[in-house]
């Protein structure tokens, strides 16, 4: 078992590291110099190749890489170039503000998701399952952006219950003056993952439903919500790396809903830096949200062979 | 790679016109697909948005860039425009028609790309095993660890914005599940009683891929692919939203949605007309993939 999690961290390790060289790689398949987003466009000729020397732009790729590694890990991400405050500090922020959002819509999305899926496998051929099934398509169907717009236009302009941007003042609490802003954001991404879990639940319960250790626990007599440990005990592995995927999925592809709702996290940070090219916060908030996707898929794969020891001998 | 690609408008071909004679598989499949009333019912919904955007130059009742400042913003069904007219006094209609064209060429071309290589290389993988198989699930493992949205959005934030760009960042970022999906299928059939002894009559590599395992790898690959499409729609007209599709004035759906942000207070309905496009679109590519799946029998 600890044999196995110290190879699955040692697995994870050239994943990050070759993660870490897409996103330094993106600073070079932009077009242009990367010097000019440094230097202002009218410096003299001298001056830029004296900053190209002092950003070690002169050097080949690879040493550029490690000394930006070497910096990455002492987390220093560069400087932005329209703010010109170091990207590190303002993408923390943002990340706890995009965390709160991924965080309570992947919740609110589990929780439907399970609830609805199980539902639909239990009554599998019913009309409750046709309407598990509609809701589970238009879920993973509906783009998102738009539903936030519908939201808005639902719930702030025409009844006015819940204000439409932002995330509350100051810092975030978790109090209802910041809570109502949460709510629609919130209700909107969780839209994907209460589809996609819904049609995985229905899927791997019903699968489960169907062998022959269940038909064996009816025929001795167990109770209906006996029988759901069973089942819980049998989908989890799955249903956890599902849910494992669409919380990183959330926190890296908030950005539409954030612009949506203008949520100060690292979706409306990135669209700003997209805006105004401003390829290091580009960088930076990448790095972060894929190196945490990473920890996480390690996390889940660790909690898997937790739940369920016969995957680690697969 | 050139075998898969040569093959893939054969079964789409196929698959798309109903019942081949040759073939009994198909006409097996034509039936089923007859005989499901959600799965024709998109179907004919997406001949008819794809007819109307292939002749919206013909057809379109305006010009989709020329507006009036004195019609600006008018509701669903305003004297001569159908569908009103947007932020600029432009007929929504014509710009629903001619946006389209860009959020479906947008939409459908990375995933048309990716099933040709992404395809190819999980195939190639599947078939040959060995450190070819580790070198290329190696590298789709790098790609797999980014959520997807985020890897669309940085490489074509990176390249700027453009079509070619946001054609090219969705395309890799469909590829790695394309390989993923293709490598499994190819290995399962490689393994298969009939594939051992076809190599022990002496068939070589190019005629064992091409008789005995595309037949049986290209249905459940191109399955998946269809079920991509409604991914790719979304996040085409996503990209677009951010301003990293096509550029205004030109219409497409996403930007569409976005510069009519400013009219939901006063426009509601109209505002989310191109959102309602992009959902029903996506809405009955998906209900038609989960038809072509069940008719071609094709396991999840």
């Amino acid at each position: 078992m600890l044999k196995y999690i110290l190879r699955r961290i040692a697995y994870a390790i050239p994943i990050a590291l070759s993660v870490s060289v897409v996103c330094f790689m993106l600073v070079h398949i932009a077009p242009g110099d990367p010097i000019d987003a440094i230097v202002p466009p009218d410096t003299p000729k001298d001056v830029v190749e004296q900053v190209r020397k002092d950003y070690g732009l002169d050097k080949p790729l690879p040493i550029q890489y490690a000394v930006w590694l070497g910096h990455v890990l002492q987390g220093d991400l560069g400087r932005s170039i329209a703010t010109r405050r170091p990207v590190a500090g303002d993408l923390i922020l943002a990340a706890r503000k995009t965390f709160v959002l991924a965080l309570t819509a992947a919740m609110f999305g589990f929780a439907i998701g399970i609830f609805l899926g199980s539902l639909a496998a239990f009554f599998k051929g019913t009309w409750i399952d046709r309407l598990a099934v509609s809701f589970a398509v238009g879920g993973v169907s509906v783009p998102h952006y738009w539903l936030g717009m519908v939201m808005v236009i639902f719930f702030s302009v025409l009844m006015n219950v819940f204000p439409a941007m932002g995330a509350g003042p100051g810092d975030w609490q978790w109090d209802w003056q910041h809570i109502q802003y949460l709510i629609l954001p919130a209700l909107t991404l969780s839209c994907t993952p209460i589809g996609l879990l819904t049609r995985t639940v229905r899927g791997i319960v019903s699968e489960i439903l169907n062998q022959d250790f269940v038909t064996t626990l009816r025929g001795k007599g167990l109770r209906n919500r006996t029988m759901m440990l069973h089942v819980v005990k049998n989908a989890a592995p799955t249903i956890l790396a599902v849910m494992g995927l669409q919380l990183g999925y959330l926190m890296g592809g908030s950005i539409l809903v954030e612009t949506i709702f203008s949520w100060p996290g690292t979706g409306s940070m990135l669209n700003a830096a997209i805006f105004r090219r401003d390829i290091p916060v580009i960088q930076g908030a990448t790095l972060v949200l894929a190196m945490f996707f990473v920890m996480l898929n390690l996390i889940v794969d660790i909690m898997q062979t937790m739940i369920d020891p016969r995957i680690v001998r697969k | 790679m050139s075998t898969a690609s040569t093959t893939s408008p054969d079964i789409s071909g196929a698959s798309a016109s109903g019942p081949k004679k040759q073939q009994g598989y198909w006409a097996g499949v034509g039936s089923r697909v007859r005989r499901d009333k959600i799965t024709l019912i998109c179907g004919g919904i997406l001949l008819v948005m794809f007819l109307l955007i292939v002749f919206a130059p013909w057809i379109a009742p305006y010009d989709p860039l020329q507006g009036s400042m004195a019609r600006r913003l008018k509701p669903v069904g305003w004297q001569g425009h159908l569908l009103g007219t947007d932020e600029l006094g432009r007929d929504m209609l014509t710009r629903l028609m001619y946006g389209g064209r860009y959020s479906w060429f947008v939409g459908i071309t990375p995933v048309t790309i990716a099933f040709a290589i992404g395809g190819s290389l999980g195939i190639l993988a599947g078939f040959v095993g060995g450190k070819v198989n580790m070198l290329i699930m190696r590298a789709t493992d790098v790609f797999y660890a980014f959520p997807s949205v985020l890897l669309a959005v940085a490489i074509s934030g990176a390249l700027g914005p453009g079509i070619f760009n946001a054609i090219l960042s969705m395309t890799l970022v469909f590829i790695p599940p394309l390989i993923r999906v293709s490598e499994s299928v190819t290995t399962s059939v490689r393994n298969l009683d009939y594939v051992e002894s076809a190599r022990a009559t002496g068939a070589s590599a190019f005629t064992i891929v091409r008789v005995h395992v595309l037949p049986n790898v290209m249905g459940p690959i191109f399955v998946y692919a269809t079920t991509l499409i409604s991914v790719s729609m979304i996040l085409a007209s996503g990209l677009s939203f951010l301003g990293l599709g096509v550029k205004p004035p030109t219409p497409e759906w996403g930007m569409m949605l976005n510069t009519l942000r400013t009219a939901i207070y006063s426009q509601p309905l109209l505002a989310t007309l191109p959102g309602i496009c992009i959902f029903v679109t996506s809405l009955c590519f998906n209900l038609l993939s989960d038809g072509l799946r069940g008719a071609m029998d094709v396991r999840n």
